[in-house]
């Protein structure tokens, strides 16, 4: 006997993913998943947002890695609170660990969360957490072709951060050929070419953070 | 890579639908995925044989229907289907498109006795 289900796989997580979001709203905190490669500088750029926004809003910031408290120790300096996940093995962060992370949040205090993934340009992009908004960091020395190569990545996010300029002059990276990638599967998404490094281009990309966040 | 957290909440709804059905056994469970998902079909009948066991779903075979990348030219407003990643109308060649499909991931039914 045949019995129809109809029933999306990630249901679950999207039910957590909206109490989530719910538990958020009600505390007046904007929240926002960045995701990306290994190595793309997901860190640098939780860094350099809490320089430019700490003295104005107050930031929390969740942490996730396969292990370690590397990210959450280097964060933390910066003398906001932050909550390490450590999904022991699993590629990705799910609404149910965000859940248990913002119960370790001061979350009547904070104005902004930033949620920093798991390294990784595939599982991620199915895993909603109850998000404001998704970021996307790319970098230069990745190559200008990951749009077509993580294409549900690339539809799913409201920002493309293109890290690591500075690099542009010592790498083959053409910024138009992936402006023009980027822009062809997600016709809305905004684009914000830094440096994380040198701090080039940082106060656009918050200039649109705090545009969201209104 | 992401292949076990999906099955085992693809086997949850599947373990709570025999239940309210009263199967006794499932035999089959039809998925249908889509292409953009990059989950490995291969990789799901594998972790299902290891979880399912001692339970109704043991030994149960998992079926994938695969729903292609589609795609809406914004130029033309034409619908295609994307071959091999090539992000392009194949009408009017605009690069400018919206995904239409491609990013399925539900259970469609369960074979029971």
């Amino acid at each position: 006997m045949e019995i129809k289900v109809l029933k999306d796989i990630l249901s679950a997580n999207e039910q957590i993913a909206r109490k989530n979001r719910e538990l958020l709203v009600k505390n007046k905190v904007f929240s926002v998943n960045i995701m990306a490669s290994p190595g793309a500088g997901k860190t640098s750029l939780v860094l350099q947002t809490i320089r430019a926004l700490g003295k104005t809003i107050k930031i929390g910031v969740i942490e996730g890695d396969i292990s370690s408290s590397i990210d959450a120790q280097t964060v933390g300096k910066a003398g906001v609170p932050v909550v390490q996940i450590n999904t022991g093995g699993e590629c990705h962060l799910d609404a149910n660990m965000i859940q248990n992370a913002l119960n370790n949040l001061p979350l009547k205090e904070i104005g902004l969360l930033l949620i920093e993934n798991v390294g990784n340009l595939v599982c991620p992009a199915e895993f909603n957490l109850g998000e404001h908004c998704k970021v996307l960091v790319a970098s230069v020395p990745e190559g200008d072709d990951k749009p077509y190569k993580y294409p549900l990545m690339f539809t799913t996010v409201d920002a493309v951060i293109l890290n690591k300029t500075d690099l542009l002059p010592y790498v083959k990276f053409n910024t138009e050929a992936f402006t023009r990638a980027v822009k062809g599967i997600n016709a809305k998404v905004k684009i914000f070419p830094i440096s994380c490094t040198t701090g080039e281009g940082v106060s656009a990309w918050v200039k649109w953070l705090k545009g969201q966040m209104k | 890579m992401h292949e076990l957290a999906i099955t085992q909440s693809m086997f949850e709804i599947v373990l709570k639908q025999a239940e309210q059905s009263k199967a006794k056994k499932v035999t089959k469970i039809n998925l249908v995925i889509g292409e953009l998902t990059g989950v490995v079909s291969d990789c799901i009948q594998f972790y299902m044989d290891i979880i399912s066991k001692g339970t109704v779903a043991e030994g149960v075979i998992v079926l994938v229907k695969s729903v292609p990348a589609t795609a809406k030219c914004l130029s033309c407003s034409k619908t295609f289907t994307v071959k091999e990643m090539e992000w392009k109308c194949p009408y009017c060649g605009e690069i400018s498109l919206e995904v239409s499909g491609g990013k399925e991931l539900f259970v469609e039914s369960i074979e029971v006795d």
